[in-house]
């Protein structure tokens, strides 16, 4: 794209979103379905702004991974609450069915995949950074219906949580790797874990990366999301390791650590 | 015009709304926004070059450009990913001072500049945005060392413009006669991004 195509491209609009559903999906994420009127498409990755008004005429906005797949024809948001959120608040909180608001989408055009774009797929998520890597691994589901074509796209997902309980889309992830032999999920609790937990406890490290991801000779295609010390950990040692830094995307959300 | 979100009062602070441009909420912290990895190299192999579109360059490494005239810039930086963040202290060479320089060594500049850092990353600005004390490669931040996270050793600061203009571990400007896309500017963000316009996006006015 060009300078002079950017001025004949029209705007992404603000368009009306109806809630037609909403899901809790733990104890400080919930699921927004929306039916947006004149709906243009999304790729897996996207993003929307969402705009809020009072009755007294302020707005303000926020971006928000779209979690489903281009396939389904409900925008799925998940969104965290956070501690003094004025938005998630908000959307978690006082937001119901047969609501509508404002949003502005499918936007970002680099944290992205299509099938098409091929595998191996290596997907790192920290927290509510699996959104939007959770509509690459619906749409690589929808997309590829026959086992066959789904082994030639193999994935893996390495998902660090604070505790069980915090793990989002727990069971579909679950179903979907037991109905998917290509598909490995692994999953790290780093603060709570089970006491019968058998799995990794502790943050995403190099050692966890090279054990669970493709060896760089593999040329994965290399998604990571999370808060910023995450994904920052997480994308300086898969450099370390080989992985060309041209191959690896990521969206980092919050503060730099301390 | 805009639809009433049923319940929604908000929490804006009415002291700095005529600080905040629209669509923007104020954040102490200093988030992190980078589409890859964090580049970090040894300071002995960094260098910073200004590129004419005469073919001339000038060339400043570590030693030398940290001795240049500093600027200092107390300023708001506003995230077109909606975080705005107030009274932000910054230190480096202004362009004004780096373009004076590299005029001495022949360079000749044009209307277009395009940033161009480490691991990729690249970003287009008009030369006008950057001179007159409105632009700097800062390499301070709070008085201290600019953290790689944030950019670190050196990065662009375009304050008054969305803060995906002010480039990360920049290592050359190079002069273009007419405006190109850079990285974001090439997936769907507007090729100037003047948040008080609210230009976030391909096609916003």
């Amino acid at each position: 794209m060009t300078a002079s195509s950017g001025l004949t491209t029209p705007r992404i609009a603000w368009r009306v979103a109806t809630v037609r559903a909403v899901r809790q999906e733990t104890t400080r994420t919930r699921t927004l379905f929306l039916d947006v009127l004149g709906w243009p498409g999304h790729l897996a990755g996207q993003h929307v702004d969402v705009r809020l008004t009072a009755a007294d005429g302020y707005q303000t906005q926020r971006s928000y991974s779209i979690a489903s797949p281009p396939e389904e024809k409900l925008i799925a948001l998940t969104v965290e609450e956070l501690e003094d959120g004025e938005v998630s608040s908000y959307l978690c909180s006082e937001l119901r069915q047969g609501d509508e608001l404002e949003l502005r989408g499918p936007i970002g055009g680099y944290f992205v995949w299509r099938v098409p774009d091929g595998g191996p797929l290596l997907l790192v998520a920290g927290g509510s950074g699996i959104v939007p890597l959770m509509a690459m691994l619906r749409h690589r589901a929808a997309a590829l219906a026959e086992r066959t074509a789904r082994q030639a796209v193999p994935a893996r997902l390495l998902y660090s949580s604070r505790s069980f309980d915090d793990v989002i889309y727990r069971d579909e992830l679950e179903r979907m790797a037991s109905n998917d032999d290509s598909l490995r999920i692994v999953h790290t609790i780093t603060r709570d874990a089970p006491s019968d937990w058998t799995g990794a406890r502790r943050r995403i490290d190099r050692a966890m990366l090279e054990e669970i991801g493709w060896p760089p000779s593999d040329e994965p295609r290399i998604f990571v999301c999370g808060p910023t010390p995450m994904v920052e950990a997480a994308a300086s040692a898969l450099v370390e390791t080989g992985h060309a830094a041209d191959r690896i995307r990521t969206e980092r959300f919050g503060p730099t650590g301390s | 015009m805009a639809l009433i979100s049923r319940g929604f009062r908000g929490r804006r602070d009415t002291t700095k709304t005529d600080r905040l441009p629209p669509g923007q909420y104020e954040t102490r912290d200093f988030p992190v926004l980078s589409a890859g990895p964090t580049p970090r190299n040894p300071i002995a192999q960094w260098a910073l070059t200004l590129r004419g579109i005469n073919g001339q360059s000038a060339t400043w490494n570590w030693q030398e450009f940290t001795a240049l005239p500093r600027l200092q810039l107390k300023t708001d930086i506003h995230c077109v990913t909606k975080w705005s963040k107030f009274d932000t202290n910054w230190e480096g060479v202004s362009i004004d001072a780096l373009l004076e320089e590299a005029a001495r060594r022949g360079v000749e500049p044009a209307s277009y500049v395009m940033a161009i850092c480490d691991g990729g990353y690249t970003t287009n600005v008009p030369l006008a945005d950057l001179t007159g004390g409105k632009a700097m490669v800062a390499f301070i931040y709070d008085g201290k060392p600019l953290d790689p996270e944030h950019g670190g050793p050196a990065r662009l600061l375009v304050p008054h413009l969305y803060f995906w203009k002010s480039a990360k571990w920049v290592r050359e400007l190079r002069f273009m006669a007419s405006d190109r896309a850079g990285f974001w500017e090439s997936v769907g963000y507007h090729i100037y991004g003047d948040p008080w316009r609210e230009q976030r996006y391909t096609g916003d006015p």
